[in-house]
């Protein structure tokens, strides 16, 4: 901040220097008294006309910094300091586009809120330099005329002011110099305060050119610093629609960083923001052009507008539900205007992240329309709708949903237009979530989609490829389309990343490659390229999601290699490091270790050196746990490492058996029947025997005798022999 | 003015009149009459709002309060000039000064805004209407400066044969294309707030309107 701060004087003075007499006039201007009541009429109607405000009015000054206090600078700085926070976040994976954040799918609901939002903050520059001071000495002509005018804006009645409004309206107002113009000889303070008068002319002609400058991100944060939010907001409720259309535009354009956001919602921005939807179908139109009035679609479009904006904060997303915006979004989807459909979907689309909102969008048929729009020929639309499938894709009856309205071949045909990468983002993470439905999958296949997906693995932006690779994913899961991406030539493309840093694609990518790891040609390409080396080495990737994501991949790895334990063994320090690996906190981790340990030690060489690394007491520590899941992975691990040396008696040593018992009373099945397995194998040795019939588990095993399922009854009932066998024993020996 | 007269007269308003309906055509004519008082009928004597009752109305009703621009405006109501807005001028101005389409507000503004007639708004013509809007201060040394300037950024906005005056045809072009514009000089049309609040009390109960 101080940075800024010498800039500032540094110009002021530089300013000074350059000129003396405007100075005066700007000074004089600055002292406006009142006329006094001697004074005619016209004088006085002034002051009825509601311009005592002038007396209320900041006081502008060449030197911009001056008319800023310190909470304005606090309030940059915390800004910066946000955006700078929200940057870290992010970046804590590779370098990634903001738009693609949205697209990253964590568990941690929470953590997605903030990286979505401080997304869209990274969207905005974090307060550029002024460009423009620090240009050059002379300053450009349109700065003296926009002074002039500025000045008839102070002292003109609401004749002169609307006359000086509509002159600077032919300045080319997308340009900063102008935009910094206006700011800097204190245009902002006098358009805003024209805002607050009750005259509606003087009104429009600021909202038009605040709509304007409000495109220039450091002008937007200096309206927001004026307090100009709270008073658009409230000019929302005005009866002439050319307002609320003027001023929800400008709401839009302002309503662009986080602050503005939060501003609009604390003054009750979004509610009346929603209301602007709410707009009679007939579009009767008003009085020809006339000056106050517009159409009812026209207002409904700038309230769309303005809540595209508004909606990337959480709670805004929120808050326009509860609003009641979601139905009144979803008829506004039935026009066939494109300029209409852009922000509604757009809006949609930010606030389909939200799981209430996918709910009510089931309900009121949005997806219906979203598919329609796939099909039209705006291609922004086309992204916008393909995102908002892509968010509502999550649940499984929205996956029906397209299918049954036709949605999936247009997403597969646009697959083939690659030109347009944001759309083809959007595309690609469509059909991945929606492949998570196998009926889905069936018909991707039969458009082909699966082939033109392997074609999109080399060459495309890693937007693109992360939804492409966890399309390809999904489809994997199917035996057909293993062998149908093999033959297409997808496996080397999808070892190949499994070289990258960006996590979400790691993930992904290893999914992918578990998936076709489960065929064994696929294998064997995967073990000639040297894929099974790169997902051991990314068991040391920082990123716990791609740690287990990798150790799932592992396991089918494992189990179809040709000659899987001396591959296993040919990885220096690999078994070391999967076994340190069940010191990890994360639940994830440690259930997908145990499942590539169940895998590793069915080779008995590898259970004897892993034995070594002491993976008996790293898994007995893990079984205290209550999830369902690692527990069952726990289970198997523990039954396979039984079969080595004394791991069953040590197991009993370091405490596994009695937690491994309660696990019987879990409901889930798996469980049962890992647990089982690894009582029977743990049974052989005597003393965990007697530890088992203390901890009760007789009598749980004795129900699972009863169970349908095979496996289950036998290691049940196999355990209860031994415990069985054990007690007769004892009971002989106390007779002997 | 006897029942029968009435009627025809009211006819003959509502069907020349473009924007109101025979009900409201009533209930202006009934204010009309309020507005003119007790006034015994003879031959010779005009009926009507002279200038002064007229600015007056302008003024506490539509809070009007440019001298000038009501004066224009009483003469733009007051087509046969003979100094008395009668009930036929009387109708027939509200209704474009309420109603009016944007081609009739347009003609309307611009006969204000001329003030010789001559078909132009000339320079001059600008400066006089504009003569106090900017709020004079103490320490400048050409008061007119202001004033000059604006009139030549209003031209060089609004002239688009660049004849140094506003034709109707440059008048209209400008107000096509920015609709601020269609007051330039000066408020001659009411404000959205004070027109809601006559309508809404004229075309209500006409009987109990006492005094505007």
């Amino acid at each position: 901040m101080s940075k800024q701060e010498v800039r500032f004087s540094g110009e002021w003075k530089k300013r000074e220097a350059l000129k003396e007499a405007p100075k005066k006039e700007e000074a004089a201007a600055l002292q406006k008294a009142l006329p006094a009541s001697g004074k005619s009429v016209l004088e006085k109607n002034y002051i009825n006309l509601g311009k005592s405000q002038m007396t209320k009015r900041l006081q502008p000054s060449l030197n911009w910094k001056a008319t800023f206090d310190f909470k304005e600078h606090k309030s940059l700085l915390r800004d910066t300091q946000e955006e700078k926070h929200g940057g870290r976040l992010e970046r804590s994976g590779p370098p990634v586009s903001p738009r693609r954040s949205q697209l990253v799918r964590k568990s941690a609901e929470k953590i997605e809120e903030i990286i979505s939002e401080s997304s869209s903050e990274s969207e905005e520059d974090e307060e550029p330099p002024d460009h423009y001071q620090e240009a050059n000495a002379g300053l450009p002509s349109e700065y003296w005329q926009i002074q002039k005018l500025v000045k008839y804006l102070k002292g003109g009645n609401q004749t002169a002011t609307v006359i000086a409004l509509c002159s600077m309206q032919d300045f080319n107002l997308a340009q900063e110099t102008c935009q910094l113009a206006i700011r800097d000889v204190g245009g902002l303070e006098v358009l805003i305060n024209l805002l607050d008068t009750d005259e509606v002319k003087c009104k429009i002609g600021s909202l038009k050119i605040l709509k304007e400058i409000s495109h220039n991100p450091q002008i937007r944060r200096n309206i927001v610093d004026l307090g100009g939010l709270p008073i658009m907001v409230n000019i929302l409720d005005s009866p002439h629609k050319s307002l609320k259309c003027l001023a929800a535009e400008t709401i839009a354009n302002v309503a662009k960083f986080r602050r503005a956001r939060r501003a609009v919602r604390r003054h009750g921005g979004i509610t009346k923001l929603v209301a602007l939807l709410d707009c009679a179908q007939n579009s009767g139109e008003p009085a020809q052009s006339s000056l106050y009035d517009a159409r009812d679609v026209e207002v409904a479009r700038c309230g769309a507008l303005a809540l595209w904006s508004c909606s990337k904060s959480y709670e805004n997303k929120e808050a326009i539900r509860k609003a009641g915006g979601i139905p009144l979004l979803a008829g506004l989807l039935k026009t066939s205007h494109e300029n209409m459909l852009i922000p509604v979907v757009g809006t949609l689309q930010e606030c389909a992240s939200e799981e209430s909102y996918r709910t009510a969008i089931k309900a009121e048929r949005i997806i219906e329309n979203l598919v329609k729009n796939l099909n039209s020929e705006n291609e922004q639309l086309q992204e916008h709708c393909a995102m908002a499938i892509y968010q509502c894709a999550e649940d499984k009856e929205t996956r029906d949903l397209v299918r049954l309205h036709g949605g999936l071949k247009p997403l597969a045909s646009l697959l083939n237009n690659t030109d347009n990468k944001e759309r083809l983002a959007a595309v690609t993470g469509a059909i991945w979530k929606c492949s998570i439905s196998k009926e889905n999958v069936t018909k991707f296949r039969e458009y082909k989609a699966i082939e033109t997906l392997v074609g999109l693995l080399t060459d495309q932006p890693e937007e693109v490829l992360v939804n492409v690779v966890g399309a390809l994913g999904e489809c994997c899961q199917e035996y057909e389309n293993r062998v149908l991406v093999r033959k297409c030539g997808g496996i080397q493309p999808l070892v190949n990343l499994l070289i990258g840093i960006n996590q979400t694609l790691l993930v992904n990518v290893t999914k992918a490659v578990g998936a076709c790891a489960l065929e064994p040609e696929s294998m064997m390409i995967i073990d000639r390229l040297d894929g099974v080396r790169l997902l051991w080495s990314l068991l040391k990737n920082p990123h716990p999601d791609v740690k287990a994501s990798a150790a799932w991949a592992l396991c089918p790895c494992i189990q179809n290699a040709k000659d899987a334990g001396e591959m296993v063994r040919s990885f220096v320090g690999g078994l070391e490091l999967v076994v340190n690996l069940l010191r990890s906190d994360n639940k994830e981790v440690l259930a997908s270790v145990c499942a590539a340990i169940t895998n590793i030690a069915k080779d008995q060489e590898n259970l004897a050196v892993i034995t070594d690394h002491g993976v008996v007491p790293l898994l007995s520590k893990l079984a205290n746990t209550n999830n369902d899941k690692l527990r069952r992975h726990l289970a198997e691990a523990i039954s396979r490492c039984c079969m080595w040396g004394r791991n069953r008696a040590a197991f009993g040593e370091y405490k596994a058996v009695a937690p491994l018992v309660r696990y019987l009373k879990s409901n889930d099945t798996s469980v049962h029947q890992a647990t089982a397995q690894a009582l029977y194998q743990l049974s052989e040795d005597a003393d965990n025997c007697i530890i088992m019939h203390e901890n009760g588990a007789v009598k749980l095993l004795l129900d699972m005798v009863g169970s349908p399922d095979q496996d289950l009854q036998e290691a049940a009932a196999g355990c209860i022999y031994n415990i069985r066998k054990l007690a007769l024993a004892t009971e002989k020996a106390r007779y002997t | 003015m006897n029942r029968k007269k009435l009627q025809k007269l009211t006819d003959t308003l509502t069907k020349n009149c473009k924007h109101f309906n025979k009900f409201e055509v009533n209930c202006l004519i009934n204010l009309f009459y309020n507005l003119v008082g007790e006034v015994t009928e003879r031959q010779g004597i005009t009926i009507g709002l002279d200038r002064n009752a007229f600015r007056n109305i302008l003024h506490m009703t539509f809070g009007m309060t440019d001298d000038m621009i009501m004066d224009r405006v009483f003469r733009g109501f007051d087509k046969d000039n003979d100094g008395y807005v009668n009930i036929s001028e009387w109708i027939y101005g509200l209704s474009v000064f309420l109603r009016g389409t944007l081609e009739e507000k347009m003609k309307y503004c611009f006969e204000v805004f001329d003030l010789n007639g001559d078909g132009f708004i000339s320079k001059e013509e600008m400066f006089h209407m504009l003569k106090n809007s900017l709020l004079k201060q103490p320490s400048e040394e050409d008061p007119d400066e202001g004033i000059k300037d604006l009139v030549e950024i209003t031209l060089k906005k609004m002239d688009h044969d660049h004849d140094g005056k506003l034709s109707f045809t440059d008048y209209e072009q400008a107000v096509r294309e920015e609709t601020l514009l269609l007051e330039a000089f000066g408020p001659c049309l009411p404000d959205p707030k004070s027109h809601m609040e006559f309508e809404a009390q004229v075309f209500k109960d006409p009987n109990e309107f006492n005094d505007i």
